[in-house]
This record gives C-alpha cells, structure tokens and sequence, in this order.
C-alpha cells in the first residue's frame, strides 16, 4: 500500500516577509537581462536624443539601486506568478493572505506609490496599501513554492490589446497586428518595451500567456524554431518603425518580441499583446 | 548648450521654443493628474478658483512615491499626459495654462488650444523617476491632501531635462519622426 507523503509547511509569515523584500527589489533593483539590452541598445543607437534616454535610464537605475529607492514612481499593480508544489502547504493563514499582507508591507516600508482603488468606475478610491495584488497560481510537482512577481505600470498595460483573429489571417495577421499595438502606443508605454504575445488557446489564455511571455529572460528566445523565427521578425519591423525611446525616434524601439502559445479551437486565432516599458521589472524567489 | 528656462513662463519666451529642443527648467512646476483634473473641471463648473494660479505655469502630470525619511520627494517621473486631453484646452483657454510637462503625444484639441493659448508642452523622461528626483528641491501638497500620491503639489526643481515636444505653432516631434 502506498504511503501518504507528508507535506512540507512553509509559515504564513515566512511568506509574508519574503514577499515584503520581493515587492521592494523589484521595484528598485533593475533586472540584469534588462541592464544589458539598455547597454546594447545604447551602442548602436544612431539617433542623439534616444540615446541621450537610454543613458538617462541607466543613471536612473544605479540611483535607484544604490538608493534602493523605486524605479519608477508607478510601482505598479503587484501581479504575482506563483508555482506551487503539490507537497506543500502554508501554515498559520492562507497563500493569498500571505501574499496580500506581503504587499501591504512591502510597499509601506519601500515607500512605495499605492496605485490602486476599489472599484474601477464608480468609486475609485485608493485602498492604502496597494492591495490586492493578482495572482496567478499554478500547481506543480514537488514541495517547493516559487513566486515571481512583476510589478505593472499602467502606462505600458493601458496600451495592451486583443484580437480575436481569423486562422486564415495567419502569420501576417499576427505580425500586422503586434506592429499596430506597438505603432499606436507610441511613447506612451516608455519605450523601447518588451513586447509580450500571446497566441491561441481562449480570449483569456491569450491575454495571460501575453503577460507570461513579459517574464522570460530578454536574450532568450522561443523553443520552437517557428515561433523564435517570427519573434525576430517582428522585432525587426518594430525597429524599422522609427518610434525609439520615448516615442521620439530612433533605432530600438523594442528590445524584444516574446511569444508564447498553446493549443487552440479549429475556428479560433486569439492574439494578446502586452507591453512592458524599458524598465521591465520582475524578481523571483524560491521558497 | 543647453538652454536653461526659469518659471514662470512669458508669452514671449514660449514663442521661442520649439519643438525637438532640449532644455533645462528650474523654477516652480505643479503637479497634477487624473484625479486632480476632474476636480479642477468640478471646480471651474462651480465657478470658483483653482488652487494655483495656471497663467504663466506649468502643470507636471505625476504621482510621486512617498518621500523616505530625509528626502525631498520619491520617485517621480510623468504619466501619459493623453489621459488629461480631455482637460487641458478647458485649462489651458479658461484660465492661461502656460506649459504641460508629460510623456506621450497628445489629442488635436489640446494642440488646437496650445496655439491659442500660447501653451508648451515637454516631455520628461518616463521611467526616470528616481533620476527626475534628484532635480526636484521642495515638495509641498498644496491641496486634495485626500487623494494621496494624486494630490496637487508645488514643487521646485532645478536644471531639469526636458525636450519641448509639441510647440505653440502646433509642431509635433512625436509625429515628425514616424516611418511608414
């Protein structure tokens, strides 16, 4: 007879604690892929105010490192990817109040924007502490919690979109739309941005893998030969739309394209695209 | 050379800049964005006085991080400045706004009423909020205290780099570099 596994109890306040120092890092500590697109980006722009940005944007990141003080003063909607092992439980509370009360401290003690309110139309007060976070939870094997949070600013996700394509519209649809996103956003989203798409599955898997896609390490492409191939071939047609840094002109308008996709219905081609801005935040940690 | 601006802002010195120039601006500078707005317009429906006198100003369209302990103010870069198309020409034809400070393009109805008024508009550098910062010496909340990092604020900054972005004859530098 097979014996039940014992679960592995991670503490509510060990989570709290560790999301507290998460929310501050990745606020203000500037991931190094994105560090090194800035610098690449810097090196072969041609166009004199870009660069005069991008190096802007790296005397704002050693500021804000050396300062631990935010990146940018839209700390965002704390939007939270969290791998959970099947081993594992929390003790003493919930995994989502951990996280919330992780947040509350978090941006309380970073001196942090609160960015949210309670309800989007009709009263749009600020609730303080910038909860509720997102979150977005997956099971894994395993008794290991991983949580990865990507705080989002609302310049670059107001410019995000979604369109439910024809499967006849195929590759070029895809490409034709992605380039209209990112034409139309302009300087509104800080660019040069990280483009994140997501294509097939349903209208909301589309949009999450979109957002997914923003997670993935700047230099590292697709798996897939086809989807690395169109993810190259549509940054190049961001660049050569001259939009750049700021949405001044110049050579970099995007750093890089990521797809991600899934399986999706004979009638369907759902394609997101979310935006993230030049300083593309994101940290992890394993528990 | 870069060239150093000082608020307020004279009619005359407006006309003399144009749209793609860098410049570096010192003085004082008000921030205010979506919230504000809407109560500048409740404000001027009720036909009193807004908090700050708009002729000759200029208004930063920002929500700082709170300010730590022996600082001035925290990180405080702009937002989109399209969010306030909807305001601004009443702003800037009611009641003289000189110059918005900002990121992003703008709507053909503000830049209707920036030739009218004569109004500038600068982009500040998005996402450069820890660096715009260290140009910004006074921070006071001078209304809607309730509204948090949304509150109006005076503040004082000192050789800040801006780029003029769309001029008071209507040139647009956000449209000047487009490839079809």
């Amino acid at each position: 007879m097979a014996q039940a596994k014992s679960m592995r109890l991670i503490p509510f306040e060990k989570i709290a604690s560790e999301v507290a120092t998460l929310c501050i890092r990745a606020n203000s500590v500037l991931p190094d892929d994105v560090h090194r697109a800035i610098e690449q980006a810097y090196a072969r722009e041609s166009n004199p105010l870009a660069k005069g940005f991008l190096n802007e944007y790296l005397q704002n990141a050693e500021i804000a490192a050396t300062e631990q003080e935010a990146l940018c003063q839209d700390t965002g909607f704390a939007v939270f990817f969290i791998e959970m092992g099947e081993d594992c439980a929390v003790s003493g509370g919930s995994l989502s109040n951990a996280i919330e009360e992780g947040i509350r401290r978090g941006y309380r003690d970073g001196f942090l924007r609160k960015s949210i309110v309670s309800d989007p139309l009709f009263h749009r007060i600020n609730t303080k502490d910038n909860t509720p976070g997102i979150i977005h939870l997956t099971l894994v094997p395993g008794d290991q919690l991983s949580i990865t949070l990507a705080p989002k600013g609302g310049g670059s996700e107001n410019m995000s979109a979604i369109r439910m394509l024809k499967p006849s519209d195929g590759k070029q649809g895809v490409l034709d739309f992605v380039v209209e996103c990112v034409r139309a956003a302009g300087g509104c989203p800080c660019p040069p941005t990280v483009v994140g798409v997501g294509i097939g599955g349903t209208f909301e898997k589309a949009a999450y893998l979109a957002k997914k896609a923003l997670l993935r390490d700047l230099a590292q492409s697709n798996s897939n030969p086809d989807y690395a191939a169109l993810e190259q071939e549509i940054l190049d047609k961001l660049n050569q739309t001259g939009v750049g840094a700021q949405g001044l002109g110049g050579d970099v308008t995007s750093f890089a394209v990521h797809i991600e996709f899934f399986p999706c219905h004979i009638a369907s081609l759902p394609v997101a695209v979310n935006l993230n801005c030049h300083a593309a935040r994101h940290a992890s940690i394993t528990l | 050379m870069i060239r150093e601006i000082c608020m307020p802002l004279s009619t005359e010195v407006i006309h003399t800049l144009h749209a793609g120039e860098r410049i570096l601006l010192s003085g004082v500078v008000y921030t205010a964005r979506d919230a504000a707005h809407k109560r500048f317009m409740e404000t001027l429906d009720r036909q009193e006085k807004l908090p700050f006198e708009l002729a000759g100003n200029a208004i930063y369209f920002a929500g700082p991080c709170p300010a730590k302990p022996g600082r001035v103010i925290g990180s405080c870069g702009p937002t989109t400045s399209a969010r306030m198309d909807a305001y601004s020409p009443r702003l800037i034809l009611e009641c003289g706004l000189s110059a918005m400070i900002g990121k992003g393009n703008r709507s053909a109805g503000v830049i209707a009423a920036m030739k009218k008024g004569p109004c500038v508009y600068f982009a500040a550098t998005g996402g450069a909020g820890a660096l715009i910062a260290r140009h910004i010496v006074k921070s006071e909340v001078i209304a809607y205290d309730d509204l948090g990092a949304e509150a109006v604020r005076r503040l004082e900054v000192y050789r800040w780099p801006l780029v003029v972005v769309i001029d008071c004859e209507g040139h647009n530098l956000y449209e000047r570099n487009e490839r079809s």
